[in-house]
C-alpha cells in the first residue's frame, strides 16, 4: 500500500524518487560539470552535450532557455543545476530571481526585509 | 579515555567561501554573520580539540544519484576537497582517523544502524566552510576527521527522530574508546533556506528559533516534525537541520548552549553559528 501523500507545499518540488528518475540524465549532465573539461565542452557546444547525456526533450528546452523552473519539473536538482548556472556565472540569489520572477536586487530585498523582521509572507507578497 | 570537549554548528553556504576569500568580514553584509566567530576562536582554543565528528550533506561532490547513501561514514586516512562545478580555489585536506571512524561503524552496526563505508570520500564546502571560519590563520588543520554524511538531497530522507537516534550512537562509540583524544561534534548547514521552486528565498526565523532554543535542553522537542513538516517549516535545503540534530545527539545526554549567533540573510540562508558543551 502506498504512503498517504502529505499537502503540497506551495512552490515547493520534493525531489523525490519520481524526480530522481525523470531527472536522472539532466542531474548526470550537470554532476559531469564539476571538471572543468566538461564545461568547457558544454560551452563549446551545448546541444552536443546535451545529446552525449541523452536529455529528454523538455530538459533540452529547459536548458537551452535557461528555465530553472522548467528543469526542476523535469526532475533537476538544485544541487546539481547550481553547477550549471556556475558556468553562466550565476549565483543563487540570480537564480532565485530567475525562478520567482523578480529582478536580482528585489529577490535581495525580499531577503533583507526578513533579515529585519518580515515574515517571508509579508516579505514576498505584502 | 577519549574527552567529548563540546559542539560547534554552524552554517556552510558557499558564498562565505567566497567572502573570506576576498577578505570581507568587516564587509556591512557580512560582519553580523562573522561577528559571531570570535567566540568561536576563543572557545576552540580553551578546549583544544584534536578529533572532529562531523555532520554534514554531500552536495553533488563525493556522491551522485547512481548510489546515494542515507548514512555513510567515511573511513579514510585523507580527505580532498575537489572542484564542485564553480573552479573555486580548492579548500584544504584533511587527516583522517581510520580507527576511530570504524570504532563508530562498528558501533553503527551494532546499533542496528547500516551505514555504508568510505575509503575514499572527497570533502566539500559543507566540511570546509565551517572549518575555515574555525580556523581562520590555520596552514593545516589541528584536527583530524571522521564525516559522517546524511542525505538530504534525494527523498526519502530520514527522520529527525533516526538522525538524533545516530548521533546517539556514535556518542556510545565515542564514550567507549579508548584512545585520549578530544573530540569535538560539529553539525554544518542550515538553518531555513529555499534555493528551488517558486517559494526560492523562504525563511523562517520562528521554526529557526525553536530549534535553537531546543537543541541543547530537549533535542527530541525537535522529533516532532516529520521531513515533510520540516520541509514545509525551514525549506528545502532546510532539512540540512538534521546535521545538527546529529551532531546534537552524539554530544551526549545534556548538553548547555554557551554560544550563540543568528544572522539574516547569509546569501538565501538564515545563518547560525553555536557552541555547546556537555552538561
Amino acid at each position: 500500500m502506498a504512503l498517504p501523500t502529505p499537502e503540497p507545499i506551495p512552490g515547493t518540488t520534493l525531489f523525490d524518487g519520481s524526480a530522481a528518475q525523470m531527472g536522472y540524465q539532466l542531474n548526470a549532465m550537470c554532476y559531469s560539470f564539476n571538471d572543468k573539461a566538461n564545461r568547457d565542452t558544454f560551452l563549446a557546444d551545448e546541444a552536443a552535450y546535451c545529446d552525449r547525456f541523452d536529455l529528454t526533450p523538455a530538459q533540452r528546452t529547459a536548458v537551452a532557455k535557461r528555465d530553472v523552473l522548467g528543469m526542476i519539473a523535469a526532475g533537476g536538482n538544485i544541487y546539481y543545476l547550481a553547477k550549471l548556472a556556475g558556468i553562466f556565472g550565476l549565483n543563487v540569489q540570480d537564480v532565485g530571481a530567475m525562478q520567482t520572477g523578480w529582478t536580482v536586487p528585489e529577490f535581495k530585498e525580499m531577503l533583507l526585509a526578513q533579515g529585519r523582521g518580515l515574515t517571508y509572507a509579508e516579505a514576498a507578497h505584502g | 579515555m577519549a574527552e567529548i570537549v563540546g559542539a560547534y554548528f554552524t552554517s556552510h553556504v558557499p558564498a562565505i567561501g567566497g567572502a573570506i576569500h576576498r577578505g570581507d568580514q568587516q564587509d556591512p553584509y557580512w560582519k553580523p554573520f562573522f561577528d559571531g566567530f570570535p567566540k568561536v576562536h576563543e572557545w576552540l582554543a580553551a578546549v583544544k580539540p584534536d578529533v572532529a565528528v562531523v555532520f554534514s550533506n554531500d552536495h553533488g561532490l563525493n556522491f551522485f544519484l547512481d548510489k546515494m547513501p542515507t548514512f555513510a561514514v567515511g573511513a579514510a586516512a585523507e580527505y580532498a576537497n575537489a572542484d564542485e562545478g564553480w573552479g573555486l580555489p580548492l579548500y584544504k585536506s584533511f587527516q583522517g582517523h581510520p580507527a576511530l571512524s570504524w570504532h563508530v561503524i562498528e558501533q553503527l552496526v551494532e546499533d542496528e544502524f547500516d551505514p555504508v563505508t568510505c575509503q575514499q570520500m572527497l570533502v566539500d564546502h559543507a566540511i570546509s566552510i565551517p572549518f575555515e571560519l574555525a580556523y581562520p590563520d590555520a596552514r593545516e588543520w589541528p584536527v583530524k576527521l571522521v564525516p559522517i554524511g546524511i542525505n538530504t538531497v534525494q527523498h526519502p530522507l530520514p527522520s529527525a527522530k533516526r538522525c538524533l537516534a545516530l548521533g546517539r550512537s556514535v556518542h556510545r562509540a565515542l564514550a567507549s574508546w579508548a584512545g585520549d583524544e578530544r573530540i569535538v561534534l560539529i553539525g554544518t548547514g542550515g538553518l531555513s533556506h529555499q534555493l528551488d521552486g517558486a517559494r526560492a528565498g523562504f525563511i523562517n526565523a520562528d521554526y529557526d528559533r525553536f530549534c535553537l532554543d531546543h537543541l541543547a535542553s530537549d533535542p527530541d522537542a525537535l522529533t516532532g516534525h516529520s521531513i515533510h513538516d520540516i520541509v514545509r517549516l525551514a525549506g528545502t535545503q532546510g532539512v540540512e537541520v538534521l546535521n545538527w540534530i546529529a551532531a546534537r545527539g552524539a554530544l551526549g545526554p545534556a548538553a548547555r548552549e554557551v554560544h550563540r549567533n543568528y544572522h539574516i540573510p547569509i546569501s538565501n540562508t538564515a545563518a547560525a553559528t553555536v557552541l555547546m558543551e556537555p552538561a
